[in-house]
């Protein structure tokens, strides 16, 4: 809020929260391969307080979009912009809720739960309380001694949510945090992001392949074209009514309606994506 | 079939008994000549005495402590060193065929050699013994951090860890269960160095003991020595498998269930 506000103070629109202008990225060829272009010519913007979801084919270079949004990658070309400065290095603003398991296995849930407020220099005896707080806001009072192999799968979701919301990054950003788990642990979860999310807005770059999913969480939904040199295709607003049940949502009219949109652009692409992993 | 651990316990000291009696069998009706083979016996009588004399424990106590000051020593060494070479590649590429060509080496015949730098005492077989343990842990330290996952390593870097705090929570905790996987092997090889040192040149030590008893043909000496060795090797070993259960509690074991 206060960037956007000094934004408005200097004449400017108020600046995006994360913004990609004309980002695209490279990588350099392997031994035996082609140079692959990730992402090309990507412009794309979130606002202060936005939900904006990226669908695409598998493999079209989603993860690479939001790699680039978290400063773990550099860009080739364009330039990705957080609150209106250029990102260089590591986005300090943003939280990033990994596909794959990225808690530290030799640290107890509470113990993850605290390491980004100890990395960030916090007392031991400042931080601990706050992440049992946090462990409780997400369901989890009486795991704090548990290793992450003692915990299921939602359980591990739920210690990196609390382990990426405790340090109350401006930016969520998200990488298909939800599809390893079951269905049913997935829509707890979805309508439990929703609830956190709405009780503080942040800004949320929301990676998925599940078309149904990006709809009932975000404001808005973008549509990548098959890799490679991926690219926004399409952009829809979600204009369903908020608060939202992400399971009964889905039986909406409206709903119904803006999946058969969306789908009518994602579907040539994922055929597309479809047939290069079938070469 | 399966055993439960006491009955698994019983045939073991079954088996040991076994071949004790055989070995005593084979020797008392001479069919193995005892100036060759020993006496379990009188080997058994030695062993007594060694312990009711108390004549062995300073014996035993040098052994030890020059295990254990390998042992700590390799490691920190093998530590510090395969995790500088992990992290820097250059220096890696650069002591590659050093360290390979060291490791390939036959370090034992290293012994005399360091008898004559470090002197007949404690520190030229600590000296062996930490070429020994210094490669297990080396390895297993590069080989730790090589393959530490790029997701939790990107989520620490997310989560604000500067570059000495990865090394410090991401880095240093993966190598370590590294490290503990291979103590077994490396406690042993510690005991080995101190033993072998002991052997080829000393004054004291269980090494020493077998050396002098080998000089005068008292082969039954020669295995007590042996005996007493091969007792404190498996308590030692024992003894890594508690510290190893203590401190690697995080890491799953296969097939465990637990109730939550």
């Amino acid at each position: 809020m206060t960037a956007a506000a000094a934004a408005a103070v200097a004449g400017h629109a108020p600046a995006a929260a994360l913004a990609f202008d004309a980002v695209s990225c490279t990588f350099a060829a392997r031994a035996g391969g082609d140079r692959y272009t990730a992402v090309s010519a990507t412009s794309l913007a979130v606002a202060p307080g936005e939900f904006v979801s990226v669908v695409g084919p598998t493999g079209c270079g989603k993860s690479t979009l939001l790699n680039l949004a978290a400063g773990l990658l550099a860009t080739s070309s364009g330039e990705v912009r957080v609150e209106g400065a250029v990102l260089d290095g590591i986005n300090r603003r943003a939280g990033y809720m990994f596909q794959a398991d990225a808690l530290m296995p030799w640290r107890s849930a509470l113990s993850n739960v605290m390491a980004g407020l100890e990395f960030g220099g916090m007392p031991r005896a400042e931080a601990e309380p706050k992440a049992r707080e946090w462990l409780a806001r997400v369901g989890l009072s009486g795991f704090e001694g548990r290793y992450p192999h003692q915990l299921s799968g939602g359980m591990r979701k739920r210690v990196a949510l609390a382990q990426m919301l405790i340090l109350d990054p401006q930016i969520l950003l998200m990488d298909e945090p939800f599809s390893a788990l079951d269905i049913q642990t997935r829509q707890l979860m979805e309508n439990e992001l929703l609830e956190l999310w709405s009780a503080n807005r942040k800004s949320v770059l929301f990676i998925t392949h599940d078309l149904e999913e990006a709809i009932s969480l975000s404001d808005r939904v973008v549509v990548l074209s098959a890799g490679p040199g991926t690219h926004p295709i399409g952009e829809f607003m979600i204009d369903l009514p908020r608060p939202r049940d992400v399971a009964e949502i889905r039986m909406t009219k409206r709903f119904v309606e803006l999946h058969e949109a969306i789908w009518q652009v994602l579907r040539g692409e994922v055929l597309k994506g479809y047939a290069q992993s079938k070469r | 079939m399966r055993l439960s651990r006491g009955r698994l316990a019983v045939v073991h000291v079954v088996i040991a008994c076994l071949v004790f009696f055989a070995w005593w069998l084979l020797t008392e009706t001479k069919i193995l000549a005892p100036f060759f083979f020993g006496e379990p016996l009188k080997v058994v009588r030695v062993v007594y005495e060694w312990f009711v004399t108390g004549k062995i424990w300073p014996h035993l106590a040098i052994t030890l402590w020059e295990t254990v000051l390998a042992f700590i020593a390799g490691s920190v060494l093998g530590l510090v060193v395969g995790l500088w070479l992990a992290l820097s590649p250059l220096s890696s590429a650069i002591a590659e065929p050093y360290i390979t060509a060291m490791n390939a080496m036959p370090r034992v015949i290293l012994a005399p050699i360091f008898a004559v730098w470090f002197g007949l005492g404690v520190l030229s077989k600590v000296a062996l013994g930490v070429t020994l343990v210094f490669f297990i842990v080396f390895f297993n330290v590069f080989q730790g951090v090589k393959e530490v996952s790029p997701v939790v390593l990107a989520n620490a870097r997310m989560l604000g860890a500067s570059r000495r705090q990865l090394l410090r929570h991401i880095y240093l905790p993966s190598a370590t269960s590294w490290v503990f996987s291979s103590l077994h092997t490396s406690v042993g090889m510690a005991f080995v160095g101190a033993v072998v040192g002991e052997y080829l040149g000393s004054a004291k030590g269980v090494g020493y003991l077998i050396l002098q008893a080998e000089g005068t043909f008292d082969i039954n000496t020669v295995f007590a020595g042996i005996v007493v060795l091969t007792v404190f090797a498996l308590l030692l070993d024992y003894l890594v498998t508690r510290i190893e259960a203590r401190l690697l509690v995080w890491r799953p074991k296969t097939a465990e269930t637990e109730a939550l």
